[in-house]
């Protein structure tokens, strides 16, 4: 018989491997699927993982996974830090959205003055968008002792909405014949999130992500406030007995979430994106909580697990173009990458031990 | 049929890293009440799981009326006549005393015939208790009863008992001596573990002690003093904790009328409870769990705010100040649940002596967490409490129970409290630790601080405190100086007997 047995203390080698070898799992695994949908599994896999980096159209990929990356990683950040507090924000996609409106609408307020100020003023308020958004379900949990995890997510579809109103109502293009979606911001310089560096994918949204990082490490780890963060999810009754205000922490954590996520689609919108349109969201929202797990909840760890899954956003669709895989098949990849993470974890907290069960 | 029961010859079982019992033998007569003593972590609950066919020995063999006995699970240890009442009880709260019995048989009878049986065997044994009543209500004792006709109704040979007066009141305890004694006059052996050495005294009629793992000698508890008893116990001879005796001075701590409500279900109300605790005193708080003693301490720590002038420092009205306002002005505490309340489990012991002391240790600047300072203090609680660790980075969940403890109520200690709150400060922790405490205790208190120790465990209180009040269902018995106490009034107190407060009024 098989048995789990806990372990004293978490395994440092299985916590730092474990990532590691979710994405072999997930190769192994997808490339069982991919044979099965009748496809060689290692064109599939190379194609997914090799080639938007080194292979023969690299240098139109490369920019992409900044581009991808940049999102997923903001947003993942800030989740993270709710996450170890056990502070469950699922409707980043919403303030993702709200953020971008927000931002953009101030942009576009301006149209078409130019000023350096504009700009910032944009971030402000996609920081704010996302921020005030977040707070909804913040508000609720700490007055009303409701599930931020369900109303969260349900904010998501109401943000939706929102966002298809403003895309043919009020943000709509004045000059666009009618069409839905809003003027192009790549079109008005003091609004525009341009690339830094031509032919990179660097824009301001990939800067703010790596200030994020370096910040949630910081305070994470040296602040008191991250301490904080960490003793409420790990022992809440500790954390209150450290003296630790409970509905302090929501309101925090479900705020920089969503500022973060603000951030981020008020980035998205004025750069690879360049206007408010109906389907301006793609599940970055969603798809950063796999990311937030993906990287250990650990800041430096969301880096490198944003640029994969950013990896394998561009490889899938490569995989789609040039091989004609279902769609649906490379988001079950994805989807496999957390459920190999969360398998593996186990090991970081449990060994198994065989032992022979003896007859009654 | 033989005189022995239960003849254990050799018996040995090792853990990765510890030997849990080594070449323990020992026989168990007939009717005999056989206690079995030991430190915490000196191998009798090993011992016990053997017997009872949880753990399979890795040597030795037992024999049980004369046949070789060997359970490889406790449904055959069962048939062969061993029963056991676990310390901590398996019942379901929301069903009837006959349902949670019927739960645990292999082939329940109909339900009236089986209340019918819990009725006769109740009071054969003279343990009161009716089958209808929910489990849920019922009290600690209560509940012990049920699990104990659940083994009688089994027709038991041998009756395993593992420290099953550590939730029981005096009363409680004479009443569960009298079945016990009863059972064993029926001709019942009885194993009956604990580290009680005044009830092995009172009940037993042999007793083996076992020492890290080993047996280290078989007496007869009716001819050798509790004192003997606890040296070879501990295997050194240890002094009780000294006090000097000392003046108390001023009022440290005042609480007036204070009240708070449950804040679940399951907790205790507070009912207007007041008291002062005095610069230099041990004030020893008794009584059953769960009768309001969490709550009490949540209430004098910070964590739970209580009504305006209902809890004041030094004259300085504290009710409205959350844990780091109070530790500030010298009041700490230690609470009696240390994983998860006291520390978190998967933080270092670094991280979790920050928990208390970034505040008074000056850990803090400007928000960011001093490390190696916190580092530094960790090491001073780890040398000054004598904790066996491997180091301060280990996660606290690693350390065992009483090391861990050492290290809570050592963080506290480090900190120079006016006024300390603990709860339970020696639960689970062995002898030698526990008197290590308890010294730590008494010495704050003679070098002026105030204390304020709340504990099950009456012996300790009746060491080391000045005074003592037992809580009753969130109510606080009158206070009364140790020294004229007597066990009976003990129990009153703690069984929230009224009529005393008049009687000493």
């Amino acid at each position: 018989m098989l048995i789990l047995e806990k372990r004293a203390e978490p395994s440092k080698g299985w916590t730092t491997l474990s990532p590691l070898l979710a994405v072999v799992l997930t190769m192994v695994a997808g490339g069982a699927l991919f044979a099965i949908l009748g496809e060689d599994p290692v064109v599939a896999i190379r194609t997914i993982f090799w080639d938007p980096l080194f292979g023969e159209f690299a240098f139109y990929y490369r920019p992409q996974l900044l581009i991808k990356a940049a999102p997923l990683i903001l947003i993942a950040v800030g989740l993270a830090i709710g996450f170890r507090a056990g502070i469950w924000n699922i409707g980043a996609e919403g303030q993702y959205i709200i953020g971008a409106l927000t931002g953009a609408g101030v942009g576009l307020a301006f149209y078409p003055m130019e000023s350096a100020l504009i700009f910032p003023l944009m971030v402000l308020a996609g920081a704010a968008g996302g921020w005030a958004w977040a707070m909804i379900p913040a508000v609720l949990k700490v007055r009303f002792g409701t599930n931020e995890i369900l109303v969260s997510l349900m904010l998501v579809y109401v943000a939706e909405q929102v966002l298809a109103k403003m895309a043919l109502g009020l943000l709509r293009n004045p000059e666009g014949s009618g069409f839905p979606g809003s003027r192009n911001l790549q079109q008005y310089p003091s609004a525009h999130n341009a690339e830094l560096i031509t032919g990179t994918g660097m824009h301001w949204g990939v800067v703010a992500a790596l200030i994020a990082v370096i910040f949630a490490y910081i305070m994470m780890t040296r602040h008191i406030l991250g301490y904080q963060i960490r003793l409420t999810g790990e022992a809440p009754r500790a954390a209150r007995f450290a003296g630790v205000n409970p509905a302090r922490i929501v309101l925090l954590c479900l705020g920089i979430s969503g500022a973060l996520a603000g951030l981020a689609g008020m980035f998205e919108v004025t750069g690879p994106s360049g206007q408010v349109s109906i389907d301006f969201n793609v599940g970055y929202g969603f798809t950063a909580i796999i990311v937030a797990f993906l990287g250990r909840l650990h800041p430096v760890g969301i880096l490198f697990a944003g640029l994969l899954m950013a990896l394998t956003y561009i490889g899938g669709e490569i995989a789609q173009l040039n091989l004609s895989l279902p769609a649906a098949a490379v988001q079950m990849f994805q989807g496999m990458l957390l459920f190999f993470l969360l398998a593996v974890d186990l090991f970081s907290n449990y060994r198994v031990r065989f032992r022979r069960l003896e007859a009654a | 049929m033989s005189e022995t029961l239960l003849s254990i010859s050799g018996l040995s079982k090792a853990y990765p890293g510890v030997i849990a019992n080594e070449d323990v033998s020992f026989d168990i007569r007939r009717g005999e009440v056989h206690a079995l003593l030991g430190e915490n972590g000196a191998g009798k609950s090993t011992l016990v799981k053997m017997i009872y066919g949880l753990v399979k020995p890795d040597a030795g063999t037992m024999r049980l009326n004369d046949k070789s006995f060997a359970p490889s699970e406790p449904r055959a240890a069962r048939a062969a006549g061993v029963a056991m009442v676990f310390q901590h009880f398996s019942l379901f709260e929301a069903l009837s005393v006959a349902e949670n019995i019927a739960l645990g048989m292999e082939t329940p009878p109909p339900m009236r015939a089986l209340a019918a049986r819990i009725r006769e065997v109740s009071q054969d044994y003279g343990l009161p208790l009716s089958p209808e009543r929910l489990v849920g209500d019922l009290s600690a004792g209560e509940r012990q009863r049920v699990e104990i006709i659940r083994c009688l109704l089994q027709d038991p040979r041998l009756l395993i008992m593992d420290e099953p007066t550590s939730v029981l009141t005096p009363q409680e305890v004479e009443i569960l001596f009298a079945t016990l004694r009863k059972l064993s006059a029926d001709g019942v052996s009885i194993l009956y573990i604990s580290h009680k050495l005044e009830e092995i005294r009172a009940l037993c009629h042999t007793a083996t002690i076992l020492r890290q793992g080993r047996k280290v000698a078989t007496c007869t508890p009716k001819d050798v003093s509790a004192r003997e008893m606890a040296e070879m116990m501990v295997g050194v001879s240890f002094n009780a904790a000294t006090r000097s005796s000392r003046p108390t001075g001023d009022a440290a701590l005042t609480v007036e009328g204070l009240s708070l409500k449950a804040s679940s279900q399951f907790g205790t109300s507070l009912k207007d409870i007041s008291f002062t605790l005095r610069q230099g005193e041990v004030l020893g708080i008794g009584g059953v769990a769960g009768n309001g003693q969490d709550e009490l301490l949540s209430a004098l720590s910070g964590e739970t705010a209580t009504d305006p002038g209902s809890i004041s420092l030094h004259g300085q009205d504290i009710s409205r100040l959350g844990p780091n306002g109070r530790r500030r002005l010298g009041l700490l505490s230690a609470p009696e649940e240390r994983l998860g309340h006291a520390a978190a489990p998967n933080m270092s012991l670094v991280e979790n002596a920050a928990l208390t002391g970034a505040e008074r240790q000056g850990l803090l600047s400007g928000g960011f967490l001093n490390w190696p300072a916190a580092r530094g203090f960790t090491k001073n609680v780890i040398s000054g409490f004598d904790v066996r660790t491997p180091g301060p980075q280990v996660a606290a969940r690693s350390l065992s129970g009483g090391n861990l403890q050492k290290f809570v109520i050592g963080r506290e200690m480090l900190q120079k409290p006016d006024v300390l709150v603990v709860n339970q400060p020696t639960w689970g922790v062995d002898a030698a630790a526990a008197a290590a405490i308890r010294q730590a205790i008494l010495d704050l208190a003679t070098n002026g601080a105030a204390v304020l120790c709340i504990s099950q465990d009456l012996d300790e209180l009746l060491e080391i405190s000045d005074r003592f009040g037992a809580l009753n269902e969130g109510r606080l018995s009158l206070i009364l100086q140790t020294s004229e106490l007597s066990v009976d009034e003990i129990g009153l107190m703690m069984g929230g007997a009224h009529e005393l407060d008049a009687a000493h009024g």
